[in-house]
């Protein structure tokens, strides 16, 4: 048929942020041990008690197992044969982005994400991470007057200990599963912010996330705490270089809303795939979790995945205050050998508790694509309600698509109420668009993403009409 | 037959067409002319191949041409993709129009519009002046503007659907219009109003082809020909008499016809 020349065509569309910087970069020795764990601590100068809470963390990894319980097949990791630390060399103490090394910011100019001062972002405050570290943060004292912090994680244990101190580890606990316990043990930088009690975070924040160095693994760390009747709207974006070996990234996030406090965390993930065989890729482990403390606390993720060769990622909520409330709006998209399992845990502790889920999976080419969910309904959580809606849409025919809802309820009084459905982009669909003078890969891609209309509808604008064109590059000639 | 026309070039050139799907040969030598102006009507059983010449035409990728040749305005179409047709100017009004949930259906049409304007070597139009246009082509089919937030045919009810046809019709302005069966599941109201839109949208430059199973549509756009198919090939033609004649008779009176050459 005519459609498959077209399919062979467009899939070789290559991936545009697969490019190294060169950069001269200090790394450890790979492995992982004690030893490693306390140089990482040192070099990043911590006190004691992160290096305690690393060492502990080490402790329980070293006895639990990695799991196996995700509809997901890949070789064994070699953890031994990984470097934990890897960061550009630079002066050692930078006051202003001038002395960063300009192939640095070159390398995020490239990527969209212009730092210096006349091109950055006007309405976004961006932390760009490079490898293991953090290298610029935009419109910190314009944020600092509002009394938001925001900064890299490393300084935020130099400069905020106290805060670190209370939270760190207070929703993912280092023992919560083996690749939260390996972040602890070895996380080198991410993000943290801070919202004071009242405050508007009067711009968006985002993070960047470059992973540049082939063999070394990427575990970064983010916190976000909102004060009572604060808000934030955070973003983040990842992209790494074409290696034909697999980089291991396996970050935790953690957010914690008090009384009133809003958090909404959206991710567009588009870390290198792999290639058509399945060579290369990202290994993404990723433990998202936000914390409804407080009244009304309200948490709400939204997801664009892309990329990585695996996504293994489930961006939960503990719905603790009263009137609390999550939501989870997700796109999933494999393509070639990819493989996700992804979806969210809504854990209804508190009464009158509130969440919503709308997962939007599509698998084109030979991947795999679940939806994995739980939803909780705790003996106090009187009055809740969820809400789950999972779609999924198979482009070909050796795609596969799985759903798997787990609930779990022990209150008579909270209602859950799950829809699922699969559909296939219909050969009728597709001439019906181009028997209207539409091209084939326009009709492909304006049929994804009306299919996934509901989630994007969530995303901050930029990021919405971006992760649009993301789907339709990604998919550009995977029809068949 | 087709003296009257015959000093403009025909529109529409079927020549002993043959096609088949899954290996299955669907039609077996179908020829007809179209002259700018004329209006044809295909009749026959269910079954008969009358849709799939439809289909064949607007170059649906489930058939493959066997035999024959399909040419528009001079030029053989046989390899043309689907919206390479439309974009030149053929219309399928499609018998069964197809849901696309989540794309709206203004952005439907007005991607679609831009893509033949785009051929015409006209201007594309913005949200705003596409706006304009599509209130005007409204009218015609007497659809409220509502339809448009809707996602394109969902939930649409059968003469909604239709009539979103016959609107995309109005956009498309095409040379020549294959509408099949777009009387089925009409009430009469809804079937005058698709009628008066067909003839409006046509001219003396446009050629339609309306493939339908009953008088009633031609009471309402008068055939210059009336052809009836029947296993694949069309056994007869005659003039609007024709259809008339077999309403009353019915198929099986034309079962006796031998092909006419």
């Amino acid at each position: 048929m005519v459609n498959e020349n077209l399919v062979k065509d467009a899939v070789k569309e290559p991936y545009k942020y697969g490019f190294v910087t060169d950069i001269e970069t200090e790394k450890i020795e790979k492995g992982l041990n004690e030893d490693i764990i306390r140089l990482i601590s040192q070099k990043k100068e911590e006190p004691k008690f992160l290096l305690d809470f690393r060492l502990k963390a080490f402790k329980k990894w070293q006895k639990m197992k990695e799991p196996d319980w995700a509809a997901l097949g890949y070789k064994k990791i070699d953890y031994q044969d990984i470097i934990y630390y890897s960061a550009p060399k630079q002066k050692e103490k930078i006051s202003s982005l001038d002395e960063v090394d300009p192939k640095l910011l070159e390398t995020f100019d490239k990527l969209g994400i212009p730092l210096t001062e006349q091109k950055k972002l006007t309405n976004v405050a961006v932390d760009a991470v490079f490898d293991s570290v953090s290298i610029a943060t935009t419109f910190r004292e314009e944020l600092a007057e509002h009394g938001v912090i925001f900064c890299s994680i490393s300084e935020a244990v130099k400069n905020h200990a106290d805060l670190i101190e209370k939270y760190l580890g207070t929703v993912v606990p280092a023992s919560d599963n083996y690749f939260a316990a390996l972040n602890s043990a070895v996380f080198s930088d991410g993000s943290f912010v801070y919202i004071p009690k009242g405050v508007s975070c009067p711009m968006d924040l985002s993070s960047y996330f470059r992973i540049n160095s082939g063999d070394s693994g990427q575990f970064e760390r983010t916190l976000i705490i909102a004060e009572e009747s604060s808000s934030v709207s955070y973003l983040e974006g990842c992209t790494a270089p074409m290696f034909d070996t697999n980089t291991l990234h396996a970050a935790v996030v953690e957010l914690i809303a008090l009384d009133d406090a809003t958090i909404k965390y959206s991710t567009v993930q588009n870390w290198y795939a792999g290639d058509e065989a399945g060579i290369g890729g990202i290994f993404n482990f990723v433990t998202k979790r936000g914390k409804c403390l407080g009244r009304r606390s309200k948490i709400s993720w939204s997801q664009v995945e892309t990329g990585s060769a695996i996504t293994w990622k489930y961006p939960s909520c503990l719905l603790l205050g009263e009137e609390s409330v999550g939501e989870f709006y997700s796109v999933a998209l494999t393509n070639n050998l990819q493989q996700a399992d992804t979806g969210t845990k809504m854990i209804h502790i508190g009464p009158k508790t509130k969440s919503t889920i709308v997962s939007k999976g599509i698998s084109a080419g030979n991947s795999k694509n679940s939806y994995r969910g739980l939803v909780k309904m705790g003996t106090k959580a009187t009055g809740s309600r969820n809400y789950s809606q999972c779609d999924s849409m198979l482009i070909g025919d050796q795609a596969s698509a799985n759903t798997f809802p787990y609930i779990k309820s022990q209150q008579a009084n909270s209602e859950i109420e799950h829809e699922a459905s699969t559909c296939r982009i219909s050969e009728d669909q597709l001439f019906y668009l181009q028997s209207r003078g539409i091209e084939f890969e326009e009709a492909v891609s304006m049929m994804v993403s009306g299919f996934c209309r509901d989630v994007f509808n969530q995303l901050p604008m930029e990021f919405a009409a971006e992760a649009d064109k993301l789907l339709a590059l990604k998919l550009e000639g995977s029809v068949g | 037959m087709q003296s009257k026309m015959k000093e403009s070039d025909p529109i529409l050139e079927v020549e002993n067409l043959s096609a088949s799907t899954d290996n299955l040969p669907i039609l077996k030598g179908v020829s007809l002319t179209v002259y700018p102006g004329e209006i044809h009507a295909i009749m026959g059983r269910n079954g008969c191949g009358k849709s799939t010449l439809s289909k064949i035409i607007a170059g649906h990728p489930s058939y493959s041409i066997t035999n024959g040749d399909i040419k528009f305005l001079g030029e053989n179409i046989n390899s043309l993709e689907p919206e390479e047709r439309s974009q030149s100017g053929i219309f399928l009004g499609f018998q069964y129009p197809i849901e696309i949930p989540g794309v709206s259906n203004l952005e439907f049409l007005r991607v679609s519009t831009n893509a033949r304007r785009k051929f015409l070597n006209k201007e594309e139009l913005d949200i705003f002046d596409f706006e304009e246009l599509v209130k005007e082509k409204l009218e015609i089919v007497k659809m409220d503007h509502a339809f448009l937030s809707r996602s394109v045919n969902q939930g649409f009810s059968g003469g909604e659907k239709k009539r979103n046809e016959i609107l995309q019709m109005a956009l498309l302005e095409p040379k020549i219009a294959i509408l099949d069966e777009t009387d089925s599941g009409l009430d009469i109201d809804a079937l005058r109003i698709v009628a008066s839109g067909i003839k409006k949208i046509s001219n003396a430059q446009t050629g339609i082809i309306l493939i339908t199973h009953y008088q009633r549509l031609l009471d309402e756009i008068k055939p210059n020909y009336v052809h009836v198919m029947s296993d694949g090939q069309i056994i007869k033609t005659g003039e609007s008499d024709l259809a008339l004649e077999l309403e009353e008779k019915g198929y099986e009176w034309t079962d006796n016809f031998i092909k006419e050459t």
